[in-house]
């Protein structure tokens, strides 16, 4: 692994494949948007790239202590990556807090940048600190920069007259200016940016232009920043890339989902860490025929998008853990009435409110299982942030081929997250509008809303305003056909299994296995985010010398088809999750096959060294007994 | 960003619903299924009503929509042959805020009772209301669960004795109409079940209100409240304690007029007709806020008065039309282009790049 600032080498930029950088400050330090900066900028430059905010929930936690620090990390590189990178090889550290709360994870030999101003006696008191770590040869095993970034920041700003808070609030620009310089990144896109979002300040659109300007000035001059970094663009599949969240990509495949369909959206959404961000962005896309519906609370949420859906709209409704949990009853009737219905579900650290801002898949039973009676629904889980702009096409396109809602499992990691992703060409996404019922279907002009396609099971989608077809659904079981209620034993029993039946019947892709050798003999399966941390690990252990496949599940109900066949061909199986093993539960009690389970629930990703570390002594044959 | 003024007319309650030329009979509003309320149940008066009343709406049959949530009362759309939902508990406000935000063309009404409306789905009805979402929400008040044999509800009077409160309830019951209106409702008003002249006359209002409409609907229990009413009914008692309210009118009740309404303090009195000055008999106007309210407070839980009609009626603009006029306007401005949209701002383009796997 490249680690960058040991030998200073005078001239031309020293060439690096890969880079791991993260900015932490405190929540009031604007980390978040140097981070998201610095990300524009590499991905401008055609980097591959993959990010990890993370942050506190309380929205200002008290100034300067461990709780209120946030952080931002971006791995680049110059080839494909796979995850947000284990450990930074270089950590800007904005104040004392967020030294102690990161320096752990900093590797070996790495580079620490220092704002000096903010290391107080007061400062360092406050987290713990018994003497500065700046003085006290504690970090002797880093390479050290000391920048005063507060002081040069106010300085440089002196002459705009600005106040003198305004001016230390830029300093994030000046910690941006300086790293742009050492990694050789283009400026003239955050110049850009800066005057864009401060247009109408333009006072400090000039102070954070000037600030940026003073931190890249600082690289070039000082004696200390011998040495410039360079990483290549990414050679990545042909195409055009642009880079974009997990939530946005969602928001985005709702959008697209809408026009595919030829159906009008409505999001039915009640704001939640962190989901609320579809709602955001939607909120912001009414240009293409979107309502957007900030209900009283969380049912209201899904109970409007449902009927939004009985009118003949995509009905889509947006939360996290708790609100799914509060949402069940009414998907319920979606299942029982059975409505198209897309439930987003961006899952956190649970139980009840847990951990808002961290990401954890521990939703996926509930997903699977979290209402009353038997009622089925389809699970699809995107495994990236670009991904589930096409999870989410998928996701629509079996709940309006089957009349059902589907529940879209995305995570913390995928929501906040980045990466390029490459943008679908004009015509891969063909517009196949629904076909909502207009005849009678059943004898003498009548109308069965209950009577199925033969192959799909779904029942005709009929709304209101259209003539001959008037029916009344509901949440009471109903009779087979007409859709009267019915409480006659035989006909539950029926509609039960047929309503499973046609869950089951969901056609989903076959699971793909990668296994380039071909003679792999340990199968690494999973879902959803987790894709990018095991296929890192698993490149590592390749790369070990060990047989090792990965597969990933999209579709958690139904399994793919092949799915056993696949399980059954390998040694072992092994299952790594962010939950005490939920997807391992789900496999072992349907296929019967025993799985290895590896579990996280410590808000964060697995790392890929982790992951690696954990998997290696599966990877190694059971000693057969003379 | 400030608001975008959209400036709306200001319609009726049905100006977006496709008119039927054809004549229509309450038998058209009547489904192929049994009705099973318990015998001489107030539903059952409330539904020839309503099947009665639809007709003379004279707007497609097949753009009429009942949305319910649980208890006996919400069994209601089963009976209609319009389209319906049976929702689940307390939620019908909020589906039905689905369905007529995306569809104007609608008529869509909501059908719910005490414990549904006031009591788990309390927080919907309310939010509705104050949107002012174009619906017609009948609140079937019987002070009773009745679907769930008979425990006390959120409008029982204190003290009630139930299977769930042997020793009497404890709890201060709503006032509905004071709590609508307290929600901001544009249309409050209330009938008696067995009343179909005064029910159709309110049912009829609340319908062509352009906005949320709530209607009280006083409903016998028989089974588990029987009788709850009945002061209200009998004419002996009814007498000096109904007061029927319309606009514009001074508000006297009782034989010829008996008694009337004036003001005493900051609410509202009844006196003796004879003994009032004629110009202090309150004139009902149901634009006036502080009138609908009092008059709300004259009807307390022991049904000492109880006010029927149209107690308060205005226009203020609906929450559907201005969401459906922003999508409207933001759709005009012509710049929706998916290809756009997912480009973004910044892009960069590979080609021909050989994609070599180096251990991450
Ligand atoms: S229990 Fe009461 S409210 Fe329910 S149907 Fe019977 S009489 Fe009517």
């Amino acid at each position: 692994m490249a680690s960058p600032g040991s030998e200073p080498v005078h001239g031309s930029p020293r060439k690096q494949s890969r880079v791991v950088i993260r900015f932490a400050g405190d929540s009031g330090d604007g980390m978040q948007l140097t981070g998201d900066r610095f990300t524009a900028e590499a991905a401008a430059f055609g980097n591959d790239l993959s990010t990890l905010p993370n942050f506190p929930a309380e929205i200002r936690a008290p100034h300067g202590t461990l709780a209120g620090v946030s952080s931002f990390q971006l791995h680049f590189a110059d080839y494909d990556i796979l995850t947000p990178g284990d450990r930074p090889d270089v950590l800007v550290t904005m104040n004392p807090a967020a030294l102690k709360a990161n320096l752990t994870d900093l590797s070996p030999g790495g580079v620490l940048i220092v704002d000096t101003d903010e290391f107080t006696k007061r400062n360092l008191t406050k987290v713990g600190f018994e003497s500065d770590p700046l003085e006290d040869g504690s970090l002797a095993s880093y390479t050290v920069h000391r920048v005063a970034m507060t002081s040069l920041t106010t300085a440089a700003l002196a002459p705009l007259g600005i106040g003198k808070k305004e001016a230390e609030r830029s300093k994030n620009m000046f910690a941006l200016g300086l790293l742009s310089w050492m990694y050789s990144r283009p400026t003239e896109g955050t110049e850009r940016w800066l005057r864009d979002k401060f247009a109408k300040r333009p006072e400090i659109a000039e102070a954070n232009i000037v600030a940026f300007r003073t931190g890249h000035a600082y690289g070039e001059t000082t004696e200390s920043f011998a040495v410039t970094y360079e990483v290549s663009p990414a050679a990545l599949p042909d195409g055009t890339y642009r880079q974009i969240t997990g939530n946005t990509a969602l928001a985005y495949g709702i959008v697209a989902s809408g026009l595919r369909f030829g159906l009008p959206v409505f999001l039915g959404s009640y704001p939640i860490t962190p989901a609320s961000d579809i709602l955001h962005e939607l909120s912001k896309l009414k240009r293409f025929g979107v309502t957007t519906f900030q209900a009283e609370d969380e049912i209201a949420g899904v109970s409007a998008a449902i009927g939004a859906a009985f009118g003949g709209s995509l009905g889509v409704t947006t939360t996290s853990g708790p609100g799914i949990s509060l949402k069940s009853e009414a998907i319920g009737l979606a299942v029982m009435t059975e409505l198209p219905l897309l439930v987003v579900d961006v899952q956190r650290g649970g139980p009840s409110t847990g951990l808002p801002t961290k990401t954890e898949q521990s939703d996926l039973l509930q997903a699977m299982f979290g209402r009353n009676g038997e009622a089925p629904l389809p699970i699809v889980a995107p495994r990236s942030p670009s991904d589930a702009f096409d999870a989410t096409l998928d996701a629509v396109r079996i709940a309006v081929t089957y009349q059902t809602p589907v529940l879209l499992l995305s995570d913390g990691a995928i929501a906040n997250g980045s990466e390029p992703w490459r943008l679908p060409e004009d015509g891969d996404l063909p517009e196949t509008p629904v076909r909502f019922a207009t005849e009678p279907n059943g004898p003498d002009g009548s109308f069965l809303p209950y009577l199925r396609d033969p192959d799909t099971l779904a029942v005709p989608w009929a709304v209101p305003g259209t003539p001959g077809l008037a029916h009344r659904i509901g949440g009471l079981e109903k009779a087979d056909g007409t859709g009267n209620i019915s409480y006659d034993p035989a006909n539950h029993e029926f509609m039960v299994r047929v309503r499973q039946a046609k869950i089951d019947g969901v056609t989903v892709p076959d699971l793909d296995v990668e296994d380039p050798d071909g003679d792999a003999d340990v199968l690494v399966v999973g879902w959803g985010s987790t894709y990018g941390p095991i296929g890192a690990a698993v490149r590592r252990l390749r790369a070990l010398g060990h047989p090792v496949a990965q597969a990933h599940f999209r579709y958690l109900n139904p399994f793919p088809a092949n799915t056993a066949d696949v399980l059954r061909r390998y040694r072992k199986v092994v299952v790594p999750e962010m939950n005490l093993g939920q997807l391992a539960f789900l496999l072992q009690g349907r296929f019967c096959i025993p799985v290895e389970s590896i579990t996280k629930v410590a808000g964060m990703p697995f790392g890929a060294a982790e992951l690696a570390e954990r998997l290696t002594p599966l990877m190694m044959k059971e000693e057969v007994s003379a | 960003m400030t608001a975008i003024d959209l400036g709306l007319p200001v319609l009726g309650g049905l100006d977006r619903v496709p008119t039927e030329d054809e004549v229509q009979r309450a038998k058209d509003f009547t489904s192929d299924q049994e009705v099973r309320w318990c015998p001489g149940c107030g539903d059952y008066a409330v539904l020839a009503a309503v099947r009665s009343f639809l007709p003379t709406l004279h707007i497609k049959r097949e753009n009429t929509v009942f949305v319910s949530g649980i208890g006996c009362s919400s069994r209601f759309p089963y009976y209609l042959d319009t389209y319906g939902m049976h929702s689940i508990h307390g939620r019908a406000p909020a589906i039905a805020t689905g369905l007529a935000v995306t569809r104007p063309d609608l008529s869509v009404f909501v059908v719910t009772g005490d414990g549904d409306a006031l009591s788990i789905g309390g927080n919907h009805l309310i939010h509705a209301l104050r949107r002012n979402v174009n619906l017609t929400i009948l609140l079937f008040n019987n002070r009773i669960y009745g679907l769930t044999k008979g425990q006390y509800s959120p409008t029982s009077e204190v003290g009630k004795v139930t299977k769930s409160t042997p020793m009497g309830s404890l709890d201060h019951p709503f006032n509905p109409v004071s709590l609508a209106l307290g929600a901001e409702a544009t249309f409050v008003g209330r009938a008696m079940d067995s009343d179909r002249a005064g029910l159709t006359e309110v049912l009829d209002a609340a319908t062509r209100h352009r906005g949320a409409s709530l209607v009280e609907i006083y409903q016998d229990c028989p089974i588990f409240n029987d009788g709850s009413f009945d002061v209200l009914r009998k004419p002996d008692q009814s007498e000096s304690r109904v007061i029927t309210v319309r606009h514009g009118e001074p508000i006297v009740f009782g034989n010829e007029g008996r008694y009337a309404v004036v003001r005493k303090g900051f609410g509202l009195a009844v006196a003796p007709t004879a003994e009032v000055a004629p110009e202090d008999v309150v004139v009902h106007d149901a634009t006036d806020t502080e009138l609908a309210f009092a008059l709300s407070r004259l009807s307390d839980q022991d049904l000492q008065h109880a006010v029927f009609g149209v107690l308060r009626r205005v226009d203020r603009p609906t929450y559907d039309d201005l969401a459906r006029a922003q999508v409207q306007h933001a759709v005009q401005d012509g710049t929706a282009d998916l290809h756009s949209l997912l480009h973004g701002t910044d892009t960069w383009a590979v080609q021909s790049g050989n994609v070599q796997i180096p251990h991450d």
